[in-house]
């Protein structure tokens, strides 16, 4: 399982033996599976549903009529092709950078704090430490840190590397980085779980092989913590792709940063034009359908998942 | 980086090495000198600093103090990566990722050797794994996982191959036939072979040299026959097989014969065979020549006496027994005799003497500490 | 000795990454002590009475109230519900197998906005009010794979001849469960609902469209955004904080003195 991964360190698995099969596991299973598939599973085919209908006639606002509208998803595309691509490249440059970010962190705590338990501990709560406060309450600090009269913006403006009329919240930079800022432990934890299982030995084995440094790293260290870096990977693109709330204009963003996500919340929760925002969360759900089972099928861990 | 392909094996040498961690020290002052060609074992139980050393050998650790030399080179601040030496690591360290071909051809592809891969199926011929050369390594079982390990470690033709506790981990049939395919490799391809085990019939089976350690320090080295038959300290004398051990104050000595005094008892040894001659020594034998008899036996210049004593314990282990006779104020003395049928019937509680010929027994250099036993 | 680079270099950078990481939640702590009017935009000195009077902004409170009252409601059936799956995928057999792993790996896998959408298209279609229901309904829904995941591998660990040996001692199924299973599993179960906790509590996306008139702390912070966050919002999530920290270094220090006790 690739999100096993973000438990942390976990004691090695002992051998399971399924043992019976019946009413026993079925009663066991029943509530919560039953449970999913009213509230997960159905939604979805709401979902549809809704990105098929059609304005009432009666033309009130957020009433809308079943049909097979197919017109939606051509308007919710060129309506909203931007934001889609958009989307996709702010998710994968973020996803790009937070790997860089994090896998030396990662790195570090699993196999350099490796004997020193209080240190690994400490340094795990640290990685940890930001989902303890409200995502917004981070993402709002850094819009004023970064705001226009702030010491930042002024400094840069001091040295000349900023002009006059400059600014940071807004831009695409100011999305990225925050998308980045709040991804990084997701990405963290999972790589952490690989290279904590990674066997010194076979880097010490790569060693006396005749590997210098970057070539035990490259060969032997970074394929063993595929894992990990498919799961941060994926735990980071998929929630990205469909975040708005770094890119809204009350945050980081601006006019010019809107996602899929901003676009689906303004059609869905403002102007109630239910169909498009389905349609456009259809397309995306297909998307990342796509693009993770190509990526996990690309990397050779199927059985990852 | 040395790409020169090492056609036979090197000296090695340690001079003073001194390995220090926090709170410890790993290894004390440590010299030693290894023959190019040379099957060498390095014995001694867990903790005493083998394991460092060979670590130390290989690159993986770096001496605190010391040098180490491999074919008359410094290679002390060498990185793993830069020495040709070539490590059967305890767990083999095969890469989980790569087939069995691959783990054996990385070191030739580091190295950058022309014809890695037909080099590697080489090794695995040599080692008899041919037809298993795609499988991945988890695939195998342990026997087949240690040859890999040593086809991958030999196919570089090392200066030097270090085997950390290869055998560990295999069940005893499997180890007394590795064992033996061991010998006849090294002998094969005539290369230096430093072998690091806790197991005294292995080192003394296959090793030409063998060098006893103990807190960080060797305490004695040479042929597996000469350490058994002349232990020089009490620790070779408990730890490679088992002796039994009196000390005394030295009552007489010449240039041919010791002798102490013990607990009323003399007891001689040859003066070749004790190393030290003045104060408090302590005298040993092995349990297989020592004897025992139902009657006392007579008393004469080439026989150490001592009893009577009760047998206390009898224990049949195939092709000897070994006796335990408890001889009031001196305490328990083994005894093993052979079942050849000639050694006395006697039970358990009988009555008996001890003796040993004063050829067989030796003086050592320093006393039991009663801490010799860890096995 | 040799002077290496490399280890300095690691460290230096670890440390540099970690500040980083802090600076936003220290600057929320540092601006709950901000003298205040309205907007918590400019410094304009010290004060604790944000802090003493943290209902002075009556909303604040009553969607942190709120916020609690889902994470614990949801946290509560979606532990419960996923145990008894995780427990049932280790340990029995059972004919679509792997249709019921994909179904729990789904909505990790799915953006929230597409489940929040999707679950609002529904009880649109259903015709239910949105509010206090339909929120717990919607964060019992997402938080349930991620207890599945944590509870599994801790059944994973556990050794079944345990349980056998209870049955051997003449304990019947209800008690080896109670007696042997169910205390073995607590640590994992308990993990399982501090992470089912975190995450409602936290949620904002699912929240925003399943909410109606409700109010959550998260969508609270969202809507104040525009005009400005009040230094309120900044104590209760550094109040959040502090404890949160807290109980981890707990946990983590008496894990890490078990661990020394049992290495002697």
């Amino acid at each position: 399982m690739a999100f096993v991964a973000l438990g942390g360190s976990a004691p090695e698995a002992v051998k399971q033996a399924p043992r019976k099969t019946g009413r026993v596991a079925m009663l066991l299973l029943l509530p919560g599976m039953a449970y999913l598939a009213l509230f997960f599973l159905t939604p979805f085919v709401s979902l549809i549903l809704t990105s098929l209908k059609q304005p009432d006639p009666s033309g009130v606002i957020g009433r809308y009529d079943f049909g097979f509208e197919i017109g939606n998803y051509v308007y919710a595309v060129s309506q909203y092709l931007p934001q889609i691509l958009r989307s996709f490249s702010f998710a994968l440059i973020a996803t790009v950078i937070a790997l860089a970010v994090s896998y030396p962190i990662a790195y570090f705590i699993a196999v350099k704090a490796r004997n020193k338990p209080l240190l690994k501990g400490m340094l795990l709560t640290l990685v940890v430490a930001p989902f303890f406060i409200s995502m917004l309450l981070r993402t709002f600090a850094w819009k004023q840190i970064f705001s226009n009269d702030s010491w930042i913006v002024n400094t840069l403006k001091d040295f000349g590397i900023f002009g006059a009329d400059s600014y940071i919240i807004g831009t695409n930079f100011a999305v990225i980085f925050g998308l980045v800022y709040n991804f990084i432990p997701f990405m963290t934890l999972p790589i952490f779980s690989s290279l904590d299982r990674l066997d010194l030995r076979l880097v010490e084995a790569g060693a006396d092989l005749y590997a210098n440094p970057a070539t035990t790293f490259r060969k032997i260290t970074f394929p063993l913590s595929l894992p990990g870096v498919i799961s941060g990977t994926l735990l980071t693109f998929i929630p990205i792709s469909g975040d708005y709330v770094v890119a809204s204009r009350d945050f980081l963003g601006g006019p010019e940063t809107a996602m899929m996500g901003n676009v689906v919340e303004a059609n869905f929760l403002r102007i109630q034009d239910y169909p498009t925002a389905s349609a456009l969360s259809v397309m995306l759900m297909a998307a990342i359908v796509v693009l993770v089972s190509a990526y996990v099928r690309k990397s050779g861990t199927e059985d990852l998942l | 980086m040395a790409t020169d392909f090492a056609a036979q094996g090197a000296d090695l040498e340690l001079v003073g090495i001194r390995k220090e961690f926090p709170g410890f020290v790993a290894v004390e002052n440590l010299d030693l000198k290894i023959p190019a060609g040379e099957f060498f074992a390095l014995l001694g139980p867990s903790g005493c600093g083998k394991t460092t050393t060979l670590r130390m050998i290989a690159g993986l650790e770096s001496p605190t103090q010391g040098q180490i030399l491999i074919g008359g080179k410094d290679v002390t601040d060498q990185k793993p990566h830069q020495r040709t030496v070539n490590t059967v690591f305890q767990n083999y360290a095969l890469f989980p990722h790569m087939s069995v071909l691959e783990n054996v051809a990385f070191g030739l592809r580091q190295r950058k050797v022309s014809d890695p891969v037909a080099k590697a199926q080489a090794a695995l011929d040599m080692v008899e794994l041919n037809h298993l050369a795609q499988r991945r390594p988890q695939q195998l079982s342990g026997g087949q996982q240690q040859r890999v390990a040593l086809a991958r470690a030999l196919v570089n033709r090392p200066a030097l191959l270090l085997l950390d506790e290869p055998l560990g981990a295999l069940d005893l049939k499997l180890r007394r036939q590795m064992q033996i395919e061991l010998k006849a490799i090294q002998i094969e391809v005539g290369l230096t072979f430093l072998h690091v085990t806790h197991d005294q019939e292995e080192a003394m089976d296959m090793a030409d040299t063998v060098a006893v350690m103990n807190q960080g320090r060797i305490e004695q080295m040479g042929a597996p026959e000469r350490l058994y038959d002349r232990p020089k300290t009490a620790f070779v004398a408990k730890f490679l097989g088992q002796s039994n051990i009196f000390v005394g104050e030295v009552a007489e000595a010449d240039d041919t014969k010791v002798s102490i005094s013990f607990k009323g008892h003399k007891l001689t040894a040859p003066a070749e065979r004790v190393e030290k001659s003045k104060g408090k020594v302590a005298f040993g034998v092995r349990p297989e020549k020592t004897m025992f008899h139902e009657s006392e036996p007579q008393a004469s210049s080439d026989l150490n006496i001592l009893g009577p004593g009760e047998i206390t314990d009898i224990r049949f282990t195939g092709v000897s027994n070994q006796y335990q006779i408890d001889i009031p104020e001196i305490g328990e003395v083994t005894v093993f005799a052979q079942n050849v049928g000639k050694s006395p019937v006697v039970e358990l509680g009988a009555q008996v003497w001890v003796s040993w010929r004063v050829e067989h027994g030796f003086g050592l250099a320093d006393l039991p500490t009663g801490e010799e036993d860890i096995d | 000795m040799k002077f290496s680079l490399g280890k300095y270099l690691l460290p230096t950078y670890v440390t540099l990454t970690f500040l980083f990481l802090a600076i936003p939640i220290g600057y929320t702590f540092v601006f709950s002590f901000n003298d205040s009017i309205k907007s918590n935009i400019i410094w304009r000195g010290f004060t604790l009475d944000n802090w003493l009077n943290v209902c002075g902004q009556q909303e604040v409170c009553d969607a942190f109230v709120n916020s609690i009252i889902v994470a614990v409601s949801a946290t509560l059936v979606s532990t419960v519900l996923g145990t008894m799956i995780a427990i049932a995928l280790v340990r029995y057999r059972f004919k679509f197998r792997n249709a019921t792993n994909l179904i729990l790996f789904l909505p990790l896998a799915t953006p929230e906005v597409v489940m929040g959408a999707g679950l609002a298209a529904q009880f649109l279609d259903f015709g239910w009010q949105k509010g206090l229901g339909t929120v717990i309904i919607a964060h019992t829904m997402f938080t349930l794979s991620f207890v599945v995941v944590t509870v599994k591998a801790r059944v994973a660990t556990l050794d079944p001849a345990l349980e056998e040996a209870g049955r051997d001692l003449y304990a019947n199924p209800v008690q080896v469960f109670w007696r042997i299973t169910f205390p073995l599993l607590l640590p994992g179960i308990l993990a399982a609902a501090m992470l089912a906790f975190a995450l409602s509590f936290d949620d904002f996306i699912i929240t925003q469209f399943n909410s109606g008139a409700l109010d959550t702390f998260p969508k609270f912070v969202y809507t104040a955004a525009a005009r400005g966050i009040p230094a309120e919002a900044n104590v209760i999530g550094s109040f959040v904080f502090i404890v949160a920290i807290a109980i981890v270094m707990a946990v983590q220090i008496r894990s890490s003195i078990k661990q020394r006790r049992l290495a002697k």
